[in-house]
């Protein structure tokens, strides 16, 4: 069958005449884009972090791995690798469990799901927009709707922009609270599990909870795969919520390193050390994407026919 | 067993409890910040939970556009300035090469594709500072060139793999009698392959318009002068004027700024959920 419908393509496609060239000149906008827009500012950025380019400074020199040993060297630096990693392992995982936990409660036939799928889908739709930043900062001032709530409970306030044990996670709660575009997929995930599999599953005795384990779960592993490399990468990128509600603070405790990419290269033109930092994360999101991939073969499950 | 029946029929009824207490957390804040806006001062802002205003008023949104240099509806037509451009040229790039990859056979085609599809994980970050090196040799700084150039070359490759996924599924046989009318490729895929992917292309659009009218990060680099700033900038600027911050004219440009969004979105829901679940789903 598949092979019949291979060669009908193929025959199909001789048919039309498609010269062997037609194709690149489709492709020719997107061939130049990644040329001009991806590969050559990828180089480039390789090449500027071993130099003192600076916009302003017109005498371009090599400097080796200067850059990067300032960077290993420097607490500020440093620190911002580890405030970006406890950002991403915090946000991921949370933002991911309750995406999905959602979903499989919104999979119920229930009346009016729809309504809440909206409610829940807002957030993350509008969430990239400087004024969901802005309403953050508002919720968690001093006398803002979290702490007002708190005295309800008769909780002490938290200074929860001001203070450095709190900062990451008001940062974090901000992403988290924009779980609906994962909860989207992960809903189109669970209406695609035959329902047949839950049927068979519960006549040979099997509860609600092993169900979601070990049919649900293993079912859906591309989809959580899809998720969570995605949730990785945007989580290395984050830059509106710590540059906009604590400009990075109080005492680095939001300095993502993206934060200080966007310093060191627009607000002192540093293009070297930029580069380098810049450079450096690129490396990170590479190793993990690379792993997660590589980590397919153990728990993500593809339906033979998919392959 | 008496247990276990009562647990089961009372599963609708938690279910139900978990959507609301969520749906609450997900809406109160949304709706505390509307009715913020319409609050008289920062005093009856933070002495309540409550939503709605003693003495509602739209002080706060009159003073608020008008509190800069210019009119906060400046700030909004700047921001589609750019926006209506770039999602005119994310969609023609995209389909074009999404027409290539899913009609075409021709040599390194699995390469490049791959290729393509790995640039999906390239942070902007890492393309910053070239980017900026580039548009700045080329007089393009403070313009909103920059923001709208690329997207002509489909530099964002999720609408490509989104459209590839849709276009994948389409029957060829159309194609074949429009061929046998004489229709040359590039008529094929203006008379029949782009009408038949007009679902995937209008959620490409509204994704687009979405989060290009959300960018931040773009216009704080490339955009300067204060009469080019787009409502994301401005939004920032009436922050930073306001001293000691009265919050209900920021939180009522707020409002102002997500209020297209929020009419866009609303209009087409279902678009959207079937365009990031399309995405999703096949990959």
């Amino acid at each position: 069958m598949k092979r019949n419908d291979r060669k009908a393509i193929d025959s199909h496609k001789k048919n039309l005449g498609m010269g062997r060239n037609t194709g690149y000149l489709y492709l020719l906008p997107w061939m130049i884009g990644f040329a001009v827009f991806k590969l050559y500012p990828i180089l480039a950025t390789a090449f500027y972090s071993f130099t003192n380019y600076n916009l302003f400074n017109t005498n371009l020199r090599f400097v080796g791995l200067k850059n990067y040993t300032t960077i290993f060297q420097s607490p500020k630096y440093m620190n911002s690798f580890g405030v970006t990693s406890r950002f991403a392992l915090l946000t991921v995982p949370l933002k991911l469990v309750f995406a999905l936990f959602i979903a499989s409660v919104l999979n119920y036939k229930l009346k009016g799901i729809k309504f809440f799928r909206t409610a829940y889908y807002v957030p993350s739709i509008l969430g990239g927009s400087v004024a969901i930043s802005v309403l953050w900062q508002f919720l968690w001032q001093d006398d803002g709707l979290i702490n007002q709530v708190g005295q309800i409970f008769n909780i002490p306030k938290v200074n929860w922009l001001g203070d450095a044990r709190y900062t990451l996670l008001v940062i974090c709660l901000l992403r988290v609270w924009q779980f609906g575009s994962a909860m989207v997929i992960f809903l189109a995930a669970l209406k695609g599990v035959p329902t047949e599999l839950y049927e068979a599953a519960s006549i040979d005795g099997a509860n609600r909870r092993q169900q979601f384990f070990h049919i649900t779960i293993p079912l859906i592993t591309p989809i959580i795969f899809y998720n969570l490399v995605t949730q990785i990468c945007a989580a290395f990128q984050e830059f509106n919520g710590p540059y906009i509600i604590t400009a990075g603070g109080p005492m680095g405790s939001t300095t993502l390193i993206s934060l200080l990419i966007y310093q060191n290269a627009f607000k002192t033109y540093n293009m070297g050390m930029a580069s380098a930092l810049a450079w450096l994360l690129f490396i990170i999101v590479a190793v993990l994407t690379i792993i997660a991939f590589a980590s397919q073969k153990r728990w993500v499950y593809y339906d033979e026919d998919q392959k | 067993m008496n247990v276990k029946h009562l647990a089961r029929k009372s599963l609708p009824a938690i279910r139900y409890g978990i959507l609301i207490i969520v749906g609450f957390f997900m809406l109160y804040p949304m709706l505390w910040m509307v009715g913020s806006s319409f609050k008289a001062n920062n005093a009856e802002i933070f002495s309540s939970i409550g939503i709605l205003a003693k003495h509602p008023t739209f002080k706060a949104y009159t003073s608020g556009w008008f509190a800069t240099n210019y009119q906060y509806g400046w700030y909004m037509l700047n921001t589609y300035r750019f926006v209506i451009p770039k999602v005119i040229g994310t969609v023609l790039s995209a389909v074009l090469t999404a027409y290539a990859f899913t009609r075409f056979s021709f040599r390194m085609k699995n390469l490049l594709y791959s290729i393509c599809i790995s640039t999906l994980f390239l942070p902007q970050v890492v393309l910053n500072v070239p980017q900026f090196i580039l548009f700045n040799k080329m007089h393009w700084l403070d313009s909103y060139l920059p923001l709208i150039v690329p997207s002509f070359f489909a530099v964002d490759t999720y609408f490509v793999f989104v459209l590839v996924q849709f276009m994948r599924t389409l029957p060829h046989n159309l194609e074949e009698a429009a061929y046998l009318d004489g229709c040359n490729s590039l008529q094929r895929l203006y008379y029949v392959i782009a009408p038949l992917t007009k679902p995937a292309i209008v959620s490409c659009m509204l994704f687009q318009f979405m989060w290009s009218s959300n960018d931040f990060q773009g216009p704080l680099i490339y955009v300067n002068s204060v009469e080019k700033y787009p409502a994301a900038l401005g939004l920032r600027l009436l922050m930073d004027a306001e001293n000691g911050f009265e919050w209900n004219k920021v939180l009522a440009m707020s409002v102002v700024t997500l209020l297209p969004s929020l009419v866009v979105f609303f209009l087409a829901q279902d678009s959207f959920v079937d365009g990031i679940a399309a995405g999703g789903v096949k990959g």
